[in-house]
């Protein structure tokens, strides 16, 4: 689960982490009272959207003073900002960041995640800072330095201390960077991020070190325990579509495409996506049933698939093993009875009880075209849809 | 010969009084794994009654603890099904107990929790299947795990794979062609885990009744590219690959907690090119896995050796 940097801020602050003072705003006055009440000459008016990028989109401005708030806010309140991380089609600014500006004398970066190869988390930093670190591990790996923490023990400060000086923060200085990257892992571990990331941390005129920009994921499996984390959730700023599958514990992700895809499993159902692009069609989606689905879940599946007006036609890829296939025709039938199926459907049944479930679509009495495989279903729904 | 468990493996199922739980001890029962009991904390001293499939009644001892279920009936390896919040400290009790090998099916286990107990079991002389994963098999021998036993043979392919319905196909359709299986093994989905490609390659690699390997990968991480480059230095026998997700979006999680492009790493087409410049065969769609086998097979002459039901 993604949240908002303003958020993230709040969280980290929590914990020790060093941040400008800021306020939320979700009209152009509240814009302008956060101005006045931070009461710093100079403030940054930060579109806040869950994507990357936004300062070049023209999402990030500074104001001089309080007229200059008052136009940022208006210009950007509403816009749609379309970053290489929000897709063609942009995401729509409803919320601002009203931040007291501060004197940057240099940009770093601080980032945890958990590395899969070692099991461990890992904090990395970079001098490369308010560079994107992909863009970094590309051009010049040898500026990002790890520390792999222990998790028995946590980031230890000579561990801390170490990324601070490998990456040139001044020395006078690299106290309070370790101390700042012990609060972030410390945060990271408690809230159960799966990344955290600071890009960029500054150091300023005064002889602060401060996050600028706070970027927090959070392992959605983590979430039930940390009620204060799920009040975050902005569903805003998260497909319709997906949300309405959560509900149902349906593992659904919209594509582009134009075929609609129910799979159980998902190996299986990525397996089923890319089968349908290789035989020159286009995925509308990706959905797991999970392996437990009953007639409800399936149900409501179809109702998600249809409710894409994208979707030309849908294909139904069941392994059956402990989900007997007869169950998923069951369910199959049921729902497009239900819904009134008017684009054609594919079904491919294997596994348990599969001649009886085909032997229920074939009598059904739909327009349901059965498959012998994946590779004949896919080539089916391909041609259907053209 | 198989790898990790055979007809002579003693089970404990953790968590046996839960739904879930009973559903799959008496289907590993009706294929004919030795379940010999189960813990449910409380509930020690009680037993629980599986009808089987041939009308026979399985009564099965449950235990307080996992060292007292292994005390009594001398079970060497367990399967657990407790909900994602208290799964980790089941896999770590299991690892107290030292047992030898530790199967966890439960999916949603916080990432962090895999964490400690993979520092937990450092050094400890349990081996973990999972989390998030289907379990393994070894036809006509033992199952533990969620998989449909019917779709098995009894042969010499070893199959190792992340996604669990990719291995129930792949196992189809090797066996509709008469390719049977020796193991199968499902390591699990999520990006922490305790058993990578790696670990199951070397140990066909050591079988004698293991004769050739597909591998199931899927975007994210690195451990197909890391399986890949050990193959090409290691490994005796012919591995096929498959790798789903070619067609997945960056940066989204495709169901499983470790199937996910970040940072443009991870990605199906970074995997493909590995295994192809190491030598090994990759399936072009998950629907030829057994025809890319039986492809390899006939090219070093192994192909009537793995046919093992006419």
């Amino acid at each position: 689960m993604n949240i908002h940097e303003y958020q993230g801020k709040e969280v980290l602050k929590q914990y020790g982490v060093s941040v400008p003072e800021g306020k939320v705003a979700f009209t152009v006055d509240e814009a302008v009272e956060a101005a006045k009440a931070l009461g710093t000459s100079v403030v940054v008016v930060k579109a806040q959207i869950h994507a990357g990028g936004r300062g070049k989109a023209g999402g990030v401005k500074v104001a001089k003073n309080l007229d200059e708030v008052k136009a940022y806010a208006s210009e950007i309140l509403g816009k749609t900002l379309i970053t290489h991380q929000t897709g063609p089609e942009g995401k729509e600014v409803k919320r601002l960041l009203i931040e007291q500006g501060c004197d940057i004398k240099k940009e770093y970066y601080v980032g945890a995640v958990v590395d899969r190869a070692t099991g461990r988390v890992v904090l990395m930093a970079s001098e490369e800072g308010g560079t994107e670190i992909e863009e970094v591990a590309a051009h010049s790996p040898e500026k990002i330095f790890k520390e792999i923490v222990d998790p028995a023990i946590g980031l230890q400060p000579f561990q801390a201390k170490r990324l601070a000086f490998n990456i040139n923060i001044p020395k006078e200085l690299v106290n309070k960077a370790a101390s700042f990257m012990i609060a972030l892992y410390t945060a990271f571990v408690d809230k159960d991020c799966s990344i955290a990331e600071i890009n960029p941390l500054v150091v300023t005129g005064d002889g602060n070190v401060m996050a600028l920009d706070a970027k927090l994921n959070f392992d959605s499996n983590a979430l039930y325990r940390h009620a204060d984390i799920v009040a975050l959730r902005d569903l805003d700023e998260e497909d319709e579509k997906e949300i309405q599958a959560s509900k149902f514990d349906l593992s659904y992700i919209a594509l582009d495409g134009n075929i609609g895809c129910m799979v159980n499993g998902a190996g299986l159902a990525m397996a089923t996506m890319d089968i349908i692009k290789y035989y020159g069609g286009d995925p509308a989606n990706f959905l797991d049933v999970g392996g437990g689905a009953t007639k409800e879940k399936v149900t409501e599946a179809f109702k998600i698939i249809l409710s894409d007006d994208k979707v030309k036609g849908i294909f139904v890829n069941i392994f059956g093993g402990i989900m007997k296939c007869d169950v998923i025709a069951d369910g199959v039938i049921a729902a497009a009875r239900e819904l009134g199926l008017d684009r054609p459907l594919v079904v491919r049944l294997e596994g348990t009880n599969v001649e009886l479930g085909k032997k229920m679509l074939n009598e059904s009495g739909l327009n349901i075209v059965a498959a012998d495989s994946m590779a004949d279903g896919a080539q089916k729904i391909v041609a259907l849809v053209k | 010969m198989s790898i990790l468990i055979n007809k002579d493996t003693k089970v404990i199922t953790q968590g046996i009084t839960g739904k879930t739980a009973l559903f799959h001890a008496k289907g590993a029962l009706d294929y004919g794994t030795q379940m010999v009991g189960g813990t449910s904390p409380g509930k020690g001293g009680t037993t629980v009654d599986i009808t089987l499939e041939n009308g026979t009644t399985a009564s099965l001892p449950v235990f307080n603890t996992v060292t007292e279920a292994v005390a009594a009936t001398g079970a060497t390896a367990s399967v657990i099904y407790v909900p994602p919040a208290f799964a980790a400290d089941a896999i770590l009790e299991a690892v107290d107990a030292q047992l030898d090998l530790v199967i966890c099916i439960t999916e949603g286990i916080p990432v962090l929790d895999m964490v400690k107990v993979q520092r937990y079991m450092e050094g400890k002389k349990t081996r973990l299947i999972g989390p998030n994963c289907p379990g393994l098999i070894t036809p006509d021998e033992c199952k533990i795990g969620i998989m449909p036993g019917y779709i098995h043979t009894k042969g010499h392919v070893g199959v190792v794979s992340r996604s669990g319905t990719l291995t129930y196909e792949a196992v189809h359709q090797l066996t509709t062609r008469g390719i049977g299986q020796s193991s199968a093994v499902g390591i699990g989905g999520d990006p922490v885990k305790g058993t990578e490609f790696i670990d199951v390659l070397s140990m066909f690699n050591e079988d004698p009744d293991t004769y050739a390997v597909i591998m199931i990968g899927e975007i994210g991480g690195t451990a197909e590219e890391e399986a890949a480059e050990w193959i090409k230095a290691n490994m005796k026998k012919p591995v096929v690959g498959f790798i789903g997700g070619a067609t997945a979006p960056a940066g989204k999680r495709m169901g499983h907690a470790g199937a996910i492009i970040s940072g443009g790493k991870g990605t199906a087409a970074e995997k493909i090119s590995t295994l192809e410049a190491c030598g090994i065969k990759v399936a072009p769609t998950p629907s030829e896995m057994g025809s890319t086998l039986v492809s390899v097979l006939e090219e070093q002459g192994l192909l009537e050796k793995c046919i093992t039901r006419k």
